[in-house]
C-alpha cells in the first residue's frame, strides 16, 4: 500500500499542488515525530534510568513517548543495557517484528561499543550496530535521564527532517 | 420510533469510524511483510507449534465453578466487617447463602465435574 506517497507526484499536476505536497510532508512527520512509542527493551543497568526518564521527574509522556509492550504497536526501540551474544538474535528478532518505519536508539557504552565489557569479555556483543541500524547513540555509563532526552529530541529532528518517500524504506 | 433513529445514527457513525481509521492506516502505512515479521511474538523466542491451540472444555467448568467462589468472597468480605452491627439475622443469611452455593459444588462434585482427566 502506502498510496500515500503517490500524493505529492500526482498534486504536483494540480495548480497549488505544491503546496499541499510539502504540508503533508510536514504535517504526517511531525505527527510521527510526536508519537514516537517506544519498545520496553531494557536489559541491564541503563535500563534504572529508562524507568527514571519514563516516570514523573523527567517525564518521557511529554514527547508524546509512551513505552509499548509489544513489538507491533512500537516505532523505536530504546536499547538499554549489555546486549550479551545470546541476546542479540533476540534484539533482531524484535526488531524485526515492528512494523516500519522503525528507529533504534543505543543507549549507553554498553549497546555503543561494549562499553565496561570492551576487554575480557567472550559473552556480550561489541555494538549493537552489529545487529540492527541504529539512529541515535547516547553514550554515558549510564546516560542522564536528560541525555536521553536530548537523544530523543535529535531523533525527533531526524524524523522530522526525513521526506515521504523515506519513511517507507525505513 | 424516533428515539430509535439516534441509535441507529450512533451504530452508522461507530462503523463509519472504525472503516475510516482502516481505510486512513492503510493509505498511510508501508506494506512490507516478511517471513521474520510475521512470527508470532513470544517475547522475542521463535514460538514452539501453532498458536490455535485448543483449550481442554473442562477449563471453562473449573472457571465456573471459580466465579462462585470468588462472588461468595465478594460478600462475605463487608458482611464480615459489618457483622458486629447486623448481628444473628445476617448470620443466619449468610449461612444458607453458603449453604446453596455449596450444595452446588456438591451437585458439580457429584457430576464428575472436579475430576481431570
Ligand atoms: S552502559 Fe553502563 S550503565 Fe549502561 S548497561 Fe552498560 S554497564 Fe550498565
Amino acid at each position: 500500500m502506502g498510496l500515500i506517497k503517490k500524493v505529492p507526484v500526482y498534486a504536483e499536476h494540480v495548480p497549488g499542488g505544491g503546496f499541499v505536497a510539502t504540508q503533508l510532508e510536514s504535517v504526517l512527520s511531525h505527527a510521527q515525530a510526536c508519537s514516537m512509542w517506544y519498545l520496553l527493551f531494557a536489559t541491564a543497568c541503563c535500563a534504572i534510568e529508562l524507568m527514571c526518564t519514563g516516570a514523573s521527574r523527567y517525564d518521557f509522556d511529554r514527547l508524546g513517548m509512551i513505552f509499548r509492550p509489544t513489538p507491533r504497536q512500537a516505532d523505536l526501540i530504546i536499547a538499554a543495557g549489555t546486549i550479551t551474544k545470546k541476546m542479540a538474535p533476540r534484539l533482531r528478532r524484535l526488531y524485526d517484528q515492528m512494523a516500519e518505519p522503525r528507529y533504534v536508539i543505543a543507549m549507553g557504552g554498553c549497546t555503543i561499543r561494549g562499553g565496561p565489557f570492551y576487554y575480557d569479555s567472550y559473552a556480550v556483543e561489541k555494538g549493537i550496530d552489529h545487529i540492527v541500524p541504529v539512529d541515535i547513540y547516547i553514550p554515558g555509563c549510564p546516560p542522564r535521564p536528560e541525555s536521553l532526552l536530548e537523544g530523543c529530541l535529535h531523533l525527533q529532528k531526524k524524523v522530522k527532517a526525513q521526506k515521504l518517500a523515506d519513511w517507507h524504506e525505513k | 420510533m424516533s428515539e430509535y433513529l439516534a441509535v441507529l445514527i450512533f451504530i452508522f457513525v461507530g462503523a463509519g469510524m472504525v472503516l475510516f481509521t482502516f481505510f486512513l492506516a492503510r493509505i498511510l502505512r508501508p506494506h512490507n511483510p516478511y517471513p521474520e515479521k510475521n512470527v508470532n511474538y513470544e517475547c522475542a523466542e521463535l514460538p514452539i507449534g501453532n498458536s490455535w491451540i485448543k483449550f481442554h472444555n473442562r477449563y471453562y467448568i473449573f472457571a465456573l465453578i471459580f466465579v462462585i467462589f470468588d462472588v461468595e468472597a465478594v460478600f462475605l468480605f463487608p458482611w464480615a466487617v459489618a457483622f458486629g452491627q447486623v448481628g444473628l439475622y445476617a448470620l443466619v443469611e449468610m449461612v444458607i447463602f453458603i449453604l446453596i452455593l455449596l450444595f452446588g459444588l456438591l451437585y458439580a462434585w457429584k457430576k464428575g465435574v472436579l475430576k481431570w482427566a
